[in-house]
């Protein structure tokens, strides 16, 4: 026991005494979940529009004034030529054209039917359904105005309506920022945690160190627990750190018991850190350490429904995703946090971290030789 | 140059020996490639849902019926009451729970109105949006073909999706994979080689060899200057082949600014080794400072425009941003170099700025 303290108090002084090491593991993970979350907004605002109304009634410049009023919709230009239109999105100053065709209002009243027009520039395919989704939108509250000032009952009758409420929970305004927080916090501790650990043994193998310990009595299970723990504790503290920052800052709503996230936490910890440890047993210098862990850091990112939901990935995908640590964290973090789920609820996830993490503790020890 | 040509032989030695690097190196585009190709979309399918219908009739089993083969949802179950939507949400698979009202039919037929009500599990706030969008439209339209009158006065949109007819994620992430692998490869790489030979020791003995600095440093980056070009290939074939991304514009444009990118992101790397003692500390800032911010403020995933001010403005200052508008300008739009010289001279300008930099922090003399 007194060994693995020592070994423990090593460790830490070697993090401390590392002046330029510090404020990267505590200051910048910090900002970075300020900067990121405050950047990770799927939120739709100011789409640019450029009108082209070729009708300049009653009804169209109503239907364009429609589309300024919302906060969405910022009216970047109005003109007359579409081919003008078009070489503004050509150059990215414009991300949708709405149209309205000569002839738009008498061909309403006249024949009960028109049509607009709204091209949107679709590279990116996610935006551009949303941009699709709102401008339609507002066509229908506009539309519903018109029938409501035009039509007669006569118009109107035995035509049947079904009206639709629809009412969003445990998040009300839509704040896309509280689903992001705990998200974006698991990252964070994850990649410190990943490549700390990753870099150490590693680090100590690159500069010839290892041989120094690997002739001392200290055993391997010692030593491996000795190098883990300062990283465990310094992920708990950031983790916790983060959370007041995120309460503090965003006002992330904390439902559910606390405890269960840092019970989870520290077994997820232990997967993470294990993970890395396995890493730098199988590689050699830290720049392998470093690419290896960078590589099975993105795809866990991608996959762990950070920024996609896993729902719709496909069958194969999903299953693949069991093996995928994050995945589970983010779960709980999300689920506990927001929604105040129980321990019955999260029970699945967090015995599935437990598995993984008694599984990857004993490959790493396995893998670790006491031989340079 | 013979002193300066086995220098770099000696550096593309280093690499290609380590066949671990190397294979992650060229095994990484492909595998990212496919992840976002197969398994990442923002599409919704088979979103679970909980149905209470007390009412039961053959209005609201025909819209469920229409909801439930819409591909978008499946059921997990029909409930007995209103109080077990709670429950059902914090279990966590729930997404959307629709509600009739009792007496459905009968309503609508006697008073030609009736209510739904849907409720979305917000805490995955755009999931719930789109859910509810989708259940409302498929609902809409059901009342549509249920009317046998036409609604009058009805302004129809014709939308037109431009570039991307197919609203395919790919045209996305192809750039955006670029810019992170040319980012990692370059800067990464190249400061942690640099730092390596310093943490080692060896860097003074290069030191004091009969060459220059410049022509260690320039040697030392140009074996990656190589992969992180075959890396670009790559990439741009396998987009093309496997996913159809096309290339509208000029391939050699395309190249051109791809090797402008790079040397942007060396220069950067430069600066880093030279700032910079540890491999460990070179890695970090690469990784937390760089790579992250090359993903989220970059334009790769969420669109700059959607971001608070101040965000926006760090977003000008991410060089793999202008990289991101160009490739997809020449690619996707098929423009030429008179579209994007303003975002070419601002990567040359962040060029000059690192070099300049690091040639003033270089140090001759370690201790």
């Amino acid at each position: 026991m007194r060994t693995i303290l020592y070994i423990i108090q090593k460790e830490f002084l070697q993090v401390f005494r590392n002046k330029s090491m510090l404020p990267i593991i505590f200051i910048v993970p910090i900002v970075q979940l300020i900067v990121l979350v405050n950047a990770a907004t799927y939120e739709m605002k100011h789409i640019r529009v450029s009108v082209v109304d070729l009708d300049l009634s009653s009804t169209s410049r109503k239907l364009v004034s429609k589309f300024q009023g919302s906060p969405f919709y910022r009216i970047q230009k109005t003109s007359f030529s579409y081919r003008e239109a078009e070489d503004q999105m050509k150059r990215g100053n414009v991300d949708m054209i709405l149209q309205v065709p000569a002839g738009f209002e008498k061909k309403l009243l006249k024949e009960g039917q028109a049509k607009v027009q709204f091209v949107i520039n679709a590279i990116n395919g996610q935006s551009a359904g949303l941009t699709n989704a709102y401008s339609t939108m507002i066509l229908l509250d506009y539309n519903r105005e018109v029938v409501l000032e035009n039509a007669t009952p006569a118009m109107m009758a035995g035509i049947r309506s079904i009206q639709t409420d629809y009412s969003y929970w445990f998040n009300p305004k839509l704040n896309y920022k509280t689903y992001m927080v705990p998200g974006i916090l698991v990252l964070l501790v994850t990649i410190i945690g990943l490549l700390l650990s990753g870099m150490n043994i590693v680090r100590e193998m690159e500069i010839g160190t290892i041989e120094q310990i690997n002739v001392t009595p200290i055993r391997k299970i010692q030593f491996i627990t000795g190098k883990l723990m300062p990283f465990w504790i310094i992920g708990l503290f950031e983790l916790a750190f983060g959370l007041s920052v995120g309460k503090l800052l965003f006002n992330i709503p904390m439902e559910g018991n606390l405890g269960f996230i840092f019970l989870s936490a520290a077994v997820y910890l232990f997967v993470i850190l294990s993970f890395g440890l396995l890493i730098s047993t199988i590689t050699h210098t830290q720049q392998q350490a470093m690419l290896v862990s960078f590589f099975f850091m993105v795809v866990f990112i991608l996959m762990s429904g950070l920024f996609t939901s896993i729902e719709s990935m496909p069958p194969w995908a999903q299953k693949l995703d069991r093996l995928n640590p994050l995945m589970y964290f983010i779960r709980i973090m999300r689920m506990v946090l927001l929604k105040g789920s129980g321990f019955a609820d999260i029970s699945r996830y967090f015995w599935s971290l437990v598995v993984y993490a008694v599984f990857i503790v004993s490959l790493a020890i396995w893998r670790y030789r006491k031989v340079a | 140059m013979r002193r300066f040509r086995g220098f770099v032989v000696k550096e593309f030695y280093h690499i290609f020996r380590d066949y671990r690097t190397l294979l992650i190196l060229f095994g990484m585009p492909a595998i990212q490639l496919m992840l976002f190709g197969y398994v990442l979309t923002n599409e919704i399918k088979d979103a679970k849902i909980v149905i209470y219908d007390p009412s039961r009739d053959v209005v609201t089993r025909k819209i469920s019926d229409k909801i439930l083969s819409s591909g978008y949802f499946v059921l997990e179950r029909n409930l007995v009451s209103v109080a077990e939507i709670e429950p059902a949400f914090k279990q966590g698979d729930v997404k959307l729970a629709l509600i009739y009202e009792p007496g459905f039919a009968g309503k609508l037929e006697k008073t030609g109105k009736a209510h739904i009500q849907i409720i979305g599990d917000a805490s995955d706030p755009n999931t719930a949006n789109m859910l509810v969008n989708y259940a409302s439209g498929i609902i809409s339209n059901y009342l549509v073909s249920m009317n046998s009158k036409k609604v009058p006065l009805q302004i129809i949109p014709e939308v037109r999706m431009m570039y991307n007819g197919e609203l395919k994620g790919v045209y996305m992430f192809v750039p955006g994979l670029m810019a992170m692998l040319l980012m990692l490869i370059s800067a990464l790489m190249t400061s942690l080689s640099i730092t390596k030979e310093k943490e080692l020791g060896t860097m003074e003995l290069l030191l004091v060899s009969p060459m220059r600095p410049s022509q260690i440093i320039i040697g030392k980056v140009f074996p990656y200057v190589f992969l992180a070009f075959i890396d670009a290939c790559i990439i741009l074939v396998l987009g093309k082949l496997v996913f159809g991304m096309p290339l509208l514009g000029s391939v050699f444009l395309l190249l051109l600014e791809s090797f402008l990118y790079i040397c942007m992101a060396l220069s950067l790397g430069i600066l880093i080794s030279n700032i910079t003692n540890s491999q460990q500390v070179a890695m970090m800032i690469s990784l937390v400072a760089l790579m992250l911010p090359t993903i989220l403020l970059s334009g790769f995933i969420f669109p700059v425009e959607n971001m608070p001010g101040i965000m926006q403005v760090l977003c000008h200052l991410m060089p793999p941003k202008y990289y991101i508008i160009i490739i997809k300008s020449i690619m996707l739009q098929g423009n030429g170099i008179e579209y994007v010289w303003n975002e070419t001279l601002i990567l040359i300008g962040f060029t000059a700025l690192f070099l300049a930099l690091s040639i003033k922090k270089f140090k001759v003399r370690l201790a």
